[in-house]
């Protein structure tokens, strides 16, 4: 019984940061939600009996996926509609 | 407007893939009444012909091993058009885009993790047979480990002439066993070496070899791709 | 109740992971900034994944593993198949993302916006 539950509320976190990862506007909060979807789906590659494909999940999605994005985020904006980049850098959201 | 019309369409495809998962159901035996032939079969002739304990190796690498190349190519491929899409001039290399001074706690104590990572990535690249691993999954534990010095210490260089020279031999490896088991067998990496018993570390014949040679490629192409991205300045 | 609660959990994993995708393709289709679309893919390449992976469970199931031990008990082992084709999968998904970003660093430096409605011409 308490794994249905453990379950179900697995769902419902990796919809809910699928949704947040592709509406929020700030960039660096949508790759961290991206990594939770991975990790997520790690655990939930273990619970389906597949632990090969979960290490392979966990290391690539979470390690390696973010370091990537965010060194890009770096490089370019950081705010998804550009005219936010000036305002909000300039008053000390560093 | 256009939202409301990608809405909608996107909804009417889900509803029909869907309606054809839903019929197939969750964790009935498959598709097909009763039987699956070639599940039985390879979960039957890992044990027997070959003696290796973990089947999903004995998928990747012996029974679709060819496939393997392929994605160990086209991983290659990748790792070398980022390299050259990136490219910039050759004194300019050296100088890296993000400039931070990490604090002692990080300094200090990536220094004792680095080589504990090193040590688990190379054990589970070696039992890929044994238990649940292989050289995927190594090669990347080992390739997070020199991220995580990389992020920690500002000068710490990994040479870019020995990353390619540890790559390289590792692919010329594969493709050489995979050759040498085509003029002893008769087939593209058929297995020459004597199999062992169930659950030794020498058992599977060329499957550790191979696995082993996967293990070094990835973990040096991956260290260079991060080694690469991070010396971007923008 | 438990034959009810397993049909919840079959309608659950395969309604998370058909959502899943379609949010992505939602993303990839309107939104309008470069580095946006590529989260977007990569949050596809993670639906998909689980998709393949889920279709292979046998109820009861183990892992595909004998373990020393298990020949004196055996049991039902799940479908070893799709996990085989899910761990290429997930590599060269990640490859696929390195390759897409590099490309907008790239861009980024040539045209200084990531807004797809400004990048027009087709030249570097």
């Amino acid at each position: 019984m308490i794994y249905f539950i453990l379950i179900i509320v697995l769902f419902l976190l990796m919809i809910g940061a699928a949704v947040y990862s592709i509406r929020q506007k700030d960039l660096l909060y949508a790759t961290i939600a991206t990594g939770i979807i991975s990790l997520v789906l790690s655990v939930l590659f273990y619970l389906l009996q597949a632990p090969d494909v979960a290490l392979t999940e966990a290391a690539i999605g979470v390690a390696l996926t973010t370091i990537i994005f965010i060194i890009t985020i770096r490089n370019t904006v950081r705010y998804e509609d550009e005219s936010d980049n000036k305002e909000k850098f300039k008053s000390g959201v560093k | 407007m256009k939202k409301f019309v990608v809405i909608l369409l996107l909804a009417v495809m889900g509803y029909y893939i869907s309606a054809i998962f839903f019929d197939i159901g969750f964790g009935n035996s498959h598709l097909v009444e009763g039987i699956s032939p070639v599940k039985d079969a390879y979960l039957e002739e890992t044990v027997n012909t070959l003696s290796v304990a973990n089947t999903v190796t004995s998928i990747v690498v012996n029974f679709r091993g060819f496939d393997t190349l392929g994605e160990v190519t086209v991983l290659f491929l990748a790792v070398t058009a980022l390299g050259s899409i990136l490219y910039k001039k050759r004194h300019q290399a050296g100088d890296r885009s993000v400039l931070f001074s990490a604090s002692k706690i990080v300094t200090s104590g990536s220094k004792l993790l680095f080589p504990a990572i090193v040590l688990l990535g190379a054990y589970v690249f070696i039992h890929g047979h044994l238990s649940p691993g292989g050289g995927f999954q190594g090669g990347v534990i080992i390739a997070t480990g020199f991220l995580l010095m990389l992020l920690a210490y500002e000068n710490f260089t990994v040479g870019h002439n020995a990353l390619s020279v540890i790559e390289s031999l590792a692919g010329i490896t594969f493709a050489g066993v995979g050759m040498w088991g085509l003029i002893y067998g008769g087939s593209f990496l058929e297995n020459f070496l004597p199999v062992g018993t169930l659950n030794d570390l020498f058992s599977g014949g060329v499957i550790p070899i191979i696995y082993i040679a996967v293990g070094f490629k990835v973990a040096a192409e991956l260290t260079g791709v991060i080694y690469t991205v991070l010396h971007e300045k923008g | 109740m438990e034959d009810t609660l397993f049909k919840l959990l079959d309608y659950g994993i395969y309604g998370t992971a058909v959502l899943v995708i379609l949010v992505g393709l939602y993303g990839a289709l309107v939104k309008r900034s470069l580095l946006k679309i590529v989260i977007s893919l990569s949050v596809i390449d993670s639906g998909i994944n689980l998709l393949l992976v889920a279709i292979g469970y046998l109820k009861g199931g183990t892992a595909p593993i004998f373990s020393p031990g298990y020949l004196e008990n055996p049991k039902v082992m799940v479908d070893p198949i799709p996990q085989a084709l899910v761990l290429t999968a997930i590599v060269i998904g990640f490859g696929v993302t390195a390759v897409a970003l590099s490309l907008v660093i790239r861009l980024y430096r040539h045209h200084h916006t990531l807004h797809i409605d400004e990048i027009k011409n087709l030249k570097w």
